[in-house]
């Protein structure tokens, strides 16, 4: 045969030139300074809530009653709403999670693609855009006019907020367990309740956890749901299932447009508290998708 | 006689076997329907809000009328126009999505086609922690801290533009530092977050051979993303889009802190305003009566926008998505 003896002209590997380098370049910046437009203002409100909120938290701050708003900022804490969180987003975790969890079940293992698992598929990505206030005025509309504002109406509230949320988490980690693991137990005789049960929520228990916290997270930070379901008041109410509770959000948003320096300060500080819880929900959610998650994307 | 007795001996498997669905024992079937029950569940929470919210309000529709979309809110009057909030959140959801659309955009192709793997997790922890912050962190740094300091330059845009046709009107005083921009301004932060995330889900189901496809003409990443990525993923995008609006349309807290809390349509971007979800929570406390039936009324309206376009979009994205596995 005989050697082609043309000229070696061969891919141009090299960047392009010219206008078409520049606008790919100018593309490339944008991109980049996209990312640091959202570093900004991200940055700057860790630091202020920081800044302002590390000099006001102390155990003294998480435990004490709530002063009238005028009192100085070093003076009373915000424990009742720390109490009236934890029970309100408990009691909503406790009513979400595990009905979540089995909707997620009926939507994986028992529906497949009828129909009807889809129809509940799509309104439950649908139900993750109810706005929070709508599900505030629902349980206001349901339940506070005939029984009266009470931390439990929040917690329902909540409760709406993530079902939703861990439905569509558990759907995702449920997709992922692989089917041969099914298939061997049901060859092995067992029941599709025992299957799922013992087989594959196990196998993706890590995800459905992290998912769950996640949810509790988002729901913690809710402020609009609680306003017309426990109604904010200063006094400790450690009974949620009767009469008008407080949180940690209800208790910024009605200081934050306080006048005096000490609402104002105590808003810092349960606005830090507030983060705090928010982001420790969403460290342990990542350590156990590290450690526990057998199955990933 | 004989079917009894092959009934009695378990042991001798005689006849043809039961259906599955006889023979399954009753936890299973009970488990079954638990499931189906909380499934349902979602169901049945929609239709409950549809129905108890439009109950309690139905004072309202019914002795407004049309009414409604008055342009007059002046409870002490018994005057529930709706038009002053329905404005106000059309116009900071504009304003919302104008800023964070380009920026999440630029994001996720930052994350999917720019940098490697080992640096897009830490970017994608950076931007879920700005989905982290609850609206009332938001709303208190908006009117504590943002407000005052962009006041002065809403100020000094302002008095620069006095006077100029269109940019005058848009731009011009009367300015505050609490105003229908303040508000655009702070929801754009929240909805970045999960129009970043879904945008990165449809541009990662693009095939990596029309990708490569359009590297091996010669293109570069620019070109490759707009001949390849876009025509791909644009449907997905504009459904990711849609639920950004969703979520600009129905976020409260931080709105009621930062928009001004003044019932007026104006073209004045810069003014105190207000939005629907902001009215709601911030009256609420006081109305009794009609005044709370046109207040929940707000609510089921805007329960009834959100859930057209929250089901426009998902059909989108899914639909997106499905195009992109098979």
């Amino acid at each position: 045969m005989a050697a082609i003896t043309e000229p070696q002209l061969g891919p141009n590997l090299q960047e392009p030139t010219g206008w078409r380098r520049s606008k790919n370049r100018i593309a490339t910046v944008l991109m980049v300074l996209s990312f640091v437009l959202v570093i900004i203002p991200l940055v700057f409100v860790l630091y202020t809530v920081i800044a302002k909120g590390i000099s006001i938290i102390s155990w003294q701050f998480l435990t004490s009653p709530i002063p009238p708003q005028v009192a100085p900022a070093d003076e009373g804490g915000i424990g009742p709403a720390v109490l009236g969180t934890i029970e309100i987003t408990a009691i909503a975790a406790l009513m979400a999670v595990p009905l979540g969890i089995l909707g997620a079940i009926y939507l994986n293992e028992y529906g497949g693609k009828g129909v009807l698992a889809r129809l509940i598929g799509f309104f439950s990505d649908v139900m993750t855009g109810v706005p929070s206030i709508v599900m505030g005025l629902f349980l206001f509309s349901i339940w506070v006019l005939h029984f009266g504002f009470s931390g439990f109406a929040g917690a329902l509230a909540l409760a709406c907020l993530m079902l939703p949320i861990v439905i569509r988490s558990t759907d995702e980690m449920l997709k992922l367990v692989p089917n041969p693991l099914r298939e061997g137990s049901y060859a092995l005789g067992a029941t599709k309740a025992r299957v799922t049960i013992t087989v594959v929520l196990p196998a993706a228990i890590g995800g459905i956890v992290s998912g769950a916290l996640l949810a509790i997270a988002r729901a913690a930070g809710e402020t609009a749901p609680l306003l017309f379901t426990i109604l904010t008041v200063t006094a400790a109410n450690p009974n949620v299932f009767s009469g008008a509770n407080t949180a940690i959000p209800s208790q910024i948003f009605a200081n934050a447009t306080s006048p005096y320096p000490g609402a104002q300060g105590r808003a810092w500080g349960a606005a830090l508290t507030l983060i705090a819880i928010a982001f420790v929900l969403m460290i342990v959610a990542r350590f156990i998708t590290a450690r526990f998650t057998r199955y990933s994307r | 006689m004989s079917t009894v007795t092959q009934q009695a001996g378990p042991a001798v498997p005689a006849g043809p076997a039961r259906p599955l669905s006889e023979r399954r024992p009753l936890g299973d079937r009970t488990f079954q329907i638990i499931a189906l029950a909380s499934g349902l569940l979602v169901l049945v929470i929609l239709v409950l809000i549809a129905v108890s919210t439009t109950q309690q309000s139905s004072s309202w529709f019914t002795t407004e009328g049309w009414g409604i979309f008055g342009k007059t809110w002046n409870p002490a009057a018994n005057q529930f126009g709706a038009l002053a909030f329905i404005y106000g959140t059309a116009i900071t959801s504009v304003i919302a999505l104008v800023m964070a659309v380009p920026v999440s955009v630029g994001i996720a192709l930052l994350l999917t086609e720019v940098v490697p793997y080992r640096w897009a997790r830490p970017i994608v922890y950076v931007i879920d922690l700005l989905a982290v912050v609850p609206s009332v962190v938001w709303g208190l740094w908006g009117i504590l801290v943002f407000a005052p300091w962009i006041q002065h330059i809403y100020s000094d845009i302002g008095s620069a533009v006095k006077g100029v046709p269109v940019l005058g009107a848009l731009f011009g005083p009367p300015t505050s530092g609490p105003s229908f921009f303040t508000a655009g301004i702070i929801l754009a932060f929240m909805i970045t977050p999960i129009i970043t995330s879904l945008s990165r889900e449809v541009i990662a189901t693009v095939p990596a051979i029309d990708k490569e496809g359009a590297y091996a003409l010669g293109a570069t990443r620019m070109e490759m993303i707009t001949g390849a990525v876009w025509p791909h993923s644009k449907g997905g995008i504009t459904g990711a889009v849609l639920l950004g609006l969703g979520r600009a349309m129905g976020e409260t807290i931080a709105a009621a802190l930062v928009i001004g809390s003044s019932a007026q349509i104006t073209s004045h971007l810069f003014a105190p305003g207000y939005n629907m979800p902001a009215v709601i929570a911030n009256q609420f406390g006081e109305a009794t009566g009609e005044f709370r039936a046109a207040l929940i009324g707000l609510g089921v309206l805007l329960f009834a926008f959100t859930i057209i376009i929250n089901v426009i979009a998902r059909a989108i994205v899914g639909r997106s998505a499905e195009q992109g596995t098979a």
